[in-house]
């Protein structure tokens, strides 16, 4: 097998064993890049050499690709959008630090939907990314050059960033673990804001072993994040014990309703016997306020972004355009032509509903409801929490589909999110895992949510999961 | 015209209300470690967090909390003790993130006041809410490259706006309600507030209606107020221009109005139908978080004495009177000066007289604030003692001080230097007063008949022979010696 299809801990060991050298490593996932890049289209910004830190401790010399809105010092960081063309920002990420310093080799900027809007990958300024198994398909996203680039090898792991899915979802159809943590568990600084109150960075990566590495290395306090939590992090691969014995498990009936893929339903029915096995226990439990979640979050994530991407004004940095009538030279000219040729019609969309639920007369029947119905879903886990370690639902919907096929219909587009949402507006952690293939052979995802900060619960039983199933070896034949 | 005016005033009453901006004197920003030191080099105390660069995060100084707790405590406030923040969002190239980090429906401290001597009376003005937020930078229209500059220095240093309720009643009472806060706020220590600098700025909300009308009237709000002076006379052009307008059947329209310094008049700015819809909502970047009672306490703790408490106490402590304790306590430096002077010469009412006299004269005569000023409070001490002790006269005295504001010297070398110690040998003065009995033959025979009031005459022309470095008190005996033992 070749290097580039090991996971993070296999080349670790082999690093540690001194089998291998970090440059054997980079270059065969370097291999990959070149050869599968142009079917794939998984990076907004390929580096020529790693992006590395000359005074790191050199421990985890792992190839990674960043996400293309989490900030790489002097290295172009773009949102794959129009507007922040050639921004090469004077500071890392608090997570890109982390990274560094822990020895890491970035090999780009992965490509993302605009500004992180979009469940396809396909509103990048850079084209679309297409899913590895099926390159007719979308990889999901918004994360979807991070899924595409580790399902295709063309990164060992990734960083991607979770607003409502855009880890998790993209992490399914590509057939790769992604874990979006606890809000407030990974510093969000440095990360280009899409919704504040939920963003929150994540990684993906082959198996549940290495998201759990993943996370030792990014997870923590920041003081420059006053939303990042200051409660001490775990080694989180400590809790890859197998034993998940009495674990109570919720199965929550609203996602399981009409709409859901039968495939997609026996392949987590399976899953669930794949854990009973292993001793946990299954309960079926209510999340009433479900079908909310999607019009809530569509309100209050807009919302925030439409205030986030006010900066982007052609003023400091970025795309400054001028209207090609000469008599239009004011600076309100000059904003507006900026904006109308920076953003995609997706970023507009979203900028416009956030101004008007946001706007005076609007705000109490809009963002104000929403928060209160925010509160709702909340508190709809804090109960179910009480009782159950755990909670077990089918990632997505479907699995990937044609590229095109929603692009014209923002409204079926939104709810492919449906799942994963909850999470984000609750601040819980959710890991997606692959369980199982369709019958035309696209990836699965199961996904696993538990209380706040308890990552560890996730990784115990994904991982449980995982060594009683093969589906995580499975590789992409390009 | 000033008869239908005074009629006018007359019958309609003034509203006014004022939204004041203090820039805090904190070390650094009140989001990021930039130093908020004014008059840098363009962009030079900036950061990419002030900058609002994509990625970037605000983090709370907490300086800024406990001086903004401070202003409230001082301004009889009640402090909220949720503390959030909210985005008020509008488009500007002086403000980076496109929204301003403010405090919206939790403003930090709410429902005080503040007692304000205006005329003879004290007046509760009532101060509706004092909120934290942060600055924005400055444009400089350039003409000579036909574009705009922006410095940034100024973006993210910290504000507290005190709105107060429409409870003056005349552009007067607006002028004092100014200058109190100003003072309260100078001797906390939160602010310079400095209006030419910009370190306070006001803007007044102004309307009219008839007396006995108890809904307020259409309001107007001015900007660009840029000195003490601006603030009342821009109001009572406006409250003129509205009674004019009203008297001529018209309605004030609610509109932003511009103080036009050069021609003495408001000038609409906009309407407010075009006014901003700012969108606020709550900063999701600042997690809302609670200060106890305790906490609120330890702050109140730390209050400085207020200008009412410190002139009472001059007034209790040195037997000043109403009027000189209230001049020295107009400037909190001159008044810790005079508690300085006073523990190393204990004679209040003399010291005060020096300081107030002839000391501030020196002071505003050359625009200088006291820390600037090249005197200590051992200078006037020696100087003051000197005069008391009779080696140098009042007036040798003030020329003195008005050396020493100019020449680093000490007191001493002065009087040395220029020649200004008092002539007390009894061959000298007695010289002096031949000529001057000689010359003044008149005064003398008046003196011998019996107006003695008539030697303060002689004194006078002593000292002026003298150029005033005689001992005024020793000649004037003399001079009765002579004139009337014989």
């Amino acid at each position: 097998m070749k290097l580039s299809e090991l996971t993070a801990h296999e080349l670790l060991d082999l690093l540690k064993a001194k089998k291998e050298t970090a440059d054997s490593i980079f270059s065969s996932v370097k291999n990959v890049i070149d050869a599968t890049e142009a079917k794939i289209n998984a990076y907004a910004h390929i580096s020529d050499k790693p992006i590395q830190s000359k005074n790191s401790s050199q421990k985890f010399q792992i190839p990674i690709a960043i996400k293309d809105n989490i900030c790489i010092k002097d290295y172009p960081t773009t949102c794959s959008s129009h507007i922040l063309k050639d921004f090469k920002p004077p500071y890392n990420a608090t997570v890109v630090d982390k990274l560094l310093n822990s020895g890491a080799l970035i090999t780009g900027h992965a490509n993302m939907d605009e500004f992180a809007f979009g469940s396809s990958t396909e509103t990048s300024f850079f084209g679309p990314t297409k899913n590895p198994w099926n390159l007719n398909c979308v990889p999901g996203g918004s994360s979807g050059g991070s899924a595409a680039a580790v399902g295709a090898h063309e990164a060992i792991w990734a960083l991607g960033s979770d607003t409502g899915g855009s880890i998790r979802q993209p992490a399914s159809f590509c057939g790769v673990v992604g874990l979006k943590p606890t809000y407030g568990r990974v510093s969000r600084y440095g990360l280009i804001a899409f919704a504040s109150s939920l963003d929150q960075i994540g990684p993906l990566t082959k198996d549940v072993e290495d998201s759990a590495l993943l996370l030792n290395l990014i997870a923590g306090h920041d003081k420059l994040d006053s939303t990042s939590a200051n409660i001490p992090v775990p080694d989180y691969t400590k809790s890859l014990t197998g034993d998940i014995k009495n674990l109570k498990i919720g199965i929550p009936k609203e996602y399981f309703i009409e709409g859901i893929d039968p495939e997609i339903k026996e392949s987590i029915l399976q899953a669930i016997e794949v854990l009973k096995k292993q001793g946990a226990c299954f309960e079926e439990i209510s999340l009433p306020h479900t079908e909310y979640a999607v019009a809530t979050y569509y309100i209050l994530a807009t919302a925030e972004a439409s205030s986030n991407l006010s900066r982007f004004d052609g003023v400091q940095y970025g795309l400054r355009c001028h209207p090609k009538d000469k008599r239009r030279t004011s600076l309100i000219d000059m904003y507006e032509e900026t904006r109308h040729q920076g953003f995609g019609q997706e970023a507009k969309r979203r900028i416009m509903l956030g101004t008007y639920s946001l706007s005076s007369g609007y705000y109490d029947a809009y963002y104000l409801r929403a928060q209160k119905v925010r509160t709702l879903i909340k508190n709809d886990f804090n109960e179910a929490f009480k009782e159950f370690d755990a909670i077990l639902t089918p990632t997505s919907p479907t699995t990937a589909f044609k590229i095109g096929e929603k692009a014209s219909d923002p409204l079926s587009m939104y709810l492919s999110d449906i799942y994963t949402i909850s999470a984000n507006l609750a601040g819980i952690p959710a890991l997606s895992l692959p369980c199982g293939f369709s019958k035309e052979g696209l990836p699965i995802g199961l996904q696993i949510m538990a209380k706040p900060f308890d990552e560890e619960m996730i990784f115990k039983i994904a991982h449980s999961y995982e060594q009683n199933t093969e589906w995580h070896k499975k590789k992409v034949a390009l | 015209m000033a008869q239908k005016e005074g009629r006018l005033m007359k019958q309609y009453e003034t509203v006014i209300g004022l939204e004041v901006h203090l820039q805090l004197n904190t070390k650094t920003k009140i989001f990021c470690g930039c130093s908020t030191d004014f008059g840098k080099s363009p962009n030079s105390q900036t950061c990419p967090i002030c900058l609002g660069l994509p990625g970037t995060l605000p983090v709370l100084n907490k300086k800024v909390l406990e001086s903004a707790m401070k202003i409230g405590l001082a301004l009889n406030c009640k402090i909220n003790s949720l503390v959030k923040f909210d985005r008020k969002n509008y488009y500007y190239p002086d403000l980076p993130k496109a929204y301003q980090i403010s405090q919206y429906d939790f403003p930090i401290a709410h429902t005080g006041y503040l007692d304000v001597k205006t005329g003879e009376n004290i007046k509760r003005i009532n101060v509706l809410r004092a909120h934290m937020e942060e600055d924005a930078g400055k444009l400089i229209h350039d003409s000579s490259i036909k574009s705009s500059l922006v410095d940034y220095n100024r973006t993210g240093t910290p504000l507290v706006e005190i709105v107060s309720d429409p409870d003056m009643r005349s552009p007067q009472e607006a002028y004092d309600y100014l200058t109190t806060l100003k003072l309260a706020m100078q001797y906390l220590d939160v602010s310079d507030c400095d209006m030419e600098k910009g370190s306070l700025r006001c803007d007044a909300n102004v309307s009219i209606r008839e007396f006995g009308q108890k809904e307020l009237g259409t309001k107007a709000e001015l900007k660009n107020l840029n000195s003490f002076k601006a603030v009342k006379s821009s109001l009572e052009f406006e409250v003129k221009r509205q009674i004019d307008l009203v008297e001529q059947g018209e309605r004030v329209i609610q509109e932003t109005r511009l103080w036009d310094e050069g021609k003495q008049i408001t000038v609409s700015m906009r309407s407010k139908e075009k006014a901003h819809d700012y969108r606020y909502f709550p900063e999701p970047d600042l997690v809302p978080f609670m200060v106890d009672a305790e906490n609120i306490e330890s702050v109140k703790a730390t209050l400085p004495e207020s200008p009412a408490e410190k002139q009472s106490r001059l007034i209790k402590d040195y037997e000043l009177s109403d009027y000189d304790s209230s001049v020295l306590v107009q400037d909190k430096e001159i008044a810790d000066f005079f508690e300085s002077c006073i523990k190393k010469y204990n004679q209040p009412k003399k010291v005060c007289n020096w300081i107030t006299g002839a000391f501030k004269q020196e002071l505003n005569a050359r625009k200088l604030n006291l820390k600037d000023a090249n005197i200590t409070e051992d200078d006037l001490v020696c100087l003051i003692e000197k005069v008391e002790q009779g080696t140098l006269s009042n007036l040798a005295a003030k020329d003195v001080l008005k050396i020493k504001f100019d020449e680093k010297k000490s007191i001493d070398d002065i009087i040395k230097d220029h020649g200004f110690s008092q002539v007390s040998d009894d061959e000298t003065l007695k010289k002096v007063i031949d000529e001057v009995i000689s010359e003044n033959s008149k005064v003398v025979e008046q003196i011998k008949s019996g107006k003695e009031g008539a030697i303060g005459f002689l004194v006078g022309q002593s000292m002026k022979k003298t150029q005033g470095k005689a001992n005024p008190k020793k000649i004037g005996e003399m001079i009765k010696r002579r004139i009337i033992d014989g």
